[in-house]
């Protein structure tokens, strides 16, 4: 689902400009002169280091199957690329620092904080989110369970709980350990512990854990019982 | 964050040099601690060597029996090697106790070693901090320092070196490897890689601007039980108030023939005294007691000490089995 150029993200994108400028005429503390292109270093500069300018970088990626090609100021996280640029409003910014699972999706196979990576570390890169996962009418398995299971209550965390959820099962899958995991050496199961462990980087404040946690466990059994039937529904 | 310029590394001496000569240039890894740090503008690097696409991410036997982890290896993929499960598996234990599955799934081998202290002083850019700007001051040193360093701390500095991972490295006598910017390589000990903060906090290892972690290596197994207790505010998601690492071997004498062990979330770096572990047929309170000898906790964290022992002493009491 995509949403484009309402007032609530013109708003914010207003905001977020006024703040990124502000920032810039700060005095650096610790910054060096570059030149935009970056391609000739420069000297050392015996001054105050000026201002420098934003840097555009260009990055090919794909987005829950198209491909997209931005050109985005170079610190720009892949949070902001799928929010601010693509206008993919599901992944969200919970603290934007790694606390708190709200931004996480799946780049390349695996669960990542999209706000604790740069959108141009990700050229080539696959990535998929909560809307890539399924859509309204055809709901991803998880997303259904999570919907069964009333595995929410505001719905914030929600977007970055799903990602997870569906990861966390693959990585069970593929025999992953984890910190709760009895034998290092045994194949580590579906079970409610393991789930809560491995879920534990997606916080909710709303305290819906025991439900998301019921609504894996129903993933994991439908899981289990379609590869007895030789299919993996998810 | 700060405008910088980006680019890909071509070769890790080429990355090498280029961070060594162009001004304010920093390697990316990961990113979960740099950009992390350069939100907040504590970093301000001018300019990203992002190393992503060295091919540094393989783990390889050594012709010595041992393992040689390239420095872009994921935490997830190193926890989840099976030689590293069966052979080293405090790394494992150690790895799989930090940070989240998101972050882990990103999270390099160098960038785990090199990241930089959670001093709750260190990451408020409005508090004086020496290791951020130095000699400003330190504010923990007399504010809340519930979290921070007990030994190997001085006047200018208490905060602690967060690994997790690094601690079971240090237990496993583990080999940092690089390349300097000249193009030459050095191995350095683990042991050697991070510094006391003395009067100098700000410089937190040994290694020289542009200096590139390409490698880290793992002597041949030693065997024995290989735990990881790590003590914390909640049950995951959360770093270390004190963590133990270590290697037994269970033996006749009080059941355990020897063992090796070092402490996280206590000091600037992985803390291992190897002459405290002749005590560990003792148990927990003379190894804790070697280990701690130079100790100088403040008010706030003066429990670790005690903690310390108490962690050390259910580590036994599960090897001992
Ligand atoms: C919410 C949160 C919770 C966390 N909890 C824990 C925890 O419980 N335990 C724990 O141990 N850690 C924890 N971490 C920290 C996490 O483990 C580190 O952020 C991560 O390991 C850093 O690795 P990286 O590859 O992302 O490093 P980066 O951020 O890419 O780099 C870190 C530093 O290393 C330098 N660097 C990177 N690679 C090289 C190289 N090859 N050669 C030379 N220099 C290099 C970079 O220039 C930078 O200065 C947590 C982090 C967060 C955000
Ligand atoms: S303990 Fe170190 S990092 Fe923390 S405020 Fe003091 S100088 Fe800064
Ligand atoms: S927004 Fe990324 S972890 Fe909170
Ligand atoms: S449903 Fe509200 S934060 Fe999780």
């Amino acid at each position: 689902m995509r949403h484009h150029g309402n007032a609530d993200v013109s708003r914010r994108g207003l905001l977020l400009g006024a703040a990124a400028s502000a920032a810039l005429t700060a005095t650096p503390r610790h910054g060096q002169a570059m030149p935009a292109d970056g391609d000739a270093p420069p000297a050392p500069h015996p001054g105050p280091a000026p201002v420098m300018n934003p840097v555009m970088n260009r990055v090919s990626l794909t987005v829950n199957g198209t491909a997209q090609t931005l050109e985005v100021d170079t610190r720009t996280t892949l949070l902001d690329a799928l929010r601010e640029h693509l206008h993919l409003t599901g992944t969200k910014k919970g603290c934007d620092h790694g606390q708190c699972g709200a931004c996480t999706v799946i780049v390349d196979g695996r669960r990542i904080n999209s706000c604790l990576t740069l959108a141009i570390m990700h050229e080539g890169g696959s990535v998929t989110t909560v809307e890539g996962l399924g859509t309204p009418a055809r709901l991803h398995p998880m997303q259904a369970a999570f919907v069964k299971h009333d595995g929410y209550q505001c719905g914030y965390c929600t977007p970055g709980q799903i990602c997870s959820a569906v990861a966390v099962l693959d990585e069970i899958k593929a025999g992953i350990p984890s910190h709760v995991t009895a034998s290092l050496t045994d194949a580590p199961q579906p079970t409610h512990a393991e789930m809560r462990e491995r879920m534990s980087g997606n916080i909710c404040r709303c305290g819906a854990y025991s439900n998301i946690l019921d609504a894996m466990t129903d993933v994991a059994g439908q899981r289990t019982a379609g590869q007895q039937n030789g299919r993996d529904p998810a | 964050m700060k405008p910088f310029t980006y680019e890909r590394a071509t070769s890790p001496a080429d990355a090498a040099a280029k961070a060594a000569s162009i001004p304010g240039a920093r390697f990316i890894a990961g990113g979960t601690n740099l950009l992390d740090l350069m939100k907040l503008q504590i970093e301000t690097p001018a300019h990203l060597i992002d190393l992503n696409g060295l091919g540094l991410d393989k783990i390889e036997d050594t012709p010595d029996g041992g393992l040689r982890i390239g420095a872009l290896v994921r935490n997830t993929d190193l926890a989840a090697d099976m030689r590293v499960r069966r052979h080293y598996g405090v790394l494992s234990r150690a790895l799989v106790a930090g940070a989240s599955g998101q972050l882990r799934n990103v999270a390099t081998t160098a960038g785990n070693l090199l990241q930089r202290t959670r001093c709750p002083y260190f990451y408020d850019p409005n508090q004086p901090c020496n290791k951020r700007q130095p000699g400003s001051g330190c504010s923990a040193i007399g504010g809340v320092s519930r979290q921070l360093g007990i030994v190997g701390t001085s006047e200018a500095c208490i905060a602690t070196h967060p690994s997790d991972m690094a601690v079971a490295m240090r237990v496993l006598d583990a080999t940092v490897e690089t390349v300097r910017p000249g193009g030459a390589f050095r191995a350095i000990p683990i042991a050697d890689l991070h510094r006391l903060p003395g009067d100098t906090p700000h410089v937190e290892t040994t290694l020289e601007q542009g200096e590139l972690i390409t490698a880290v290596t793992l002597p041949k197994p030693v065997g024995g039980v290989q735990l990881y207790h790590k003590v914390r505010d909640r049950a995951s998601y959360a770093f270390a108030l004190v963590s133990v690492a270590a290697i037994m071997q269970p033996g006749d004498t009080n059941g355990i023939a020897w063992g090796r062990v070092a402490l996280g979330g206590v000091a600037p770096k992985p803390w291992r005294v190897e002459a405290a572990e002749a005590h560990m047929k003792q148990g927990a309170k003379a190894v804790t007691a070697g280990l701690l000898a130079d100790a100088r906790p403040t008010a706030d964290n003066r429990f670790k000490i005690k903690l310390a022992e108490r962690t050390l002493a259910a580590v036994l009491t599960e090897a001992r089995g």
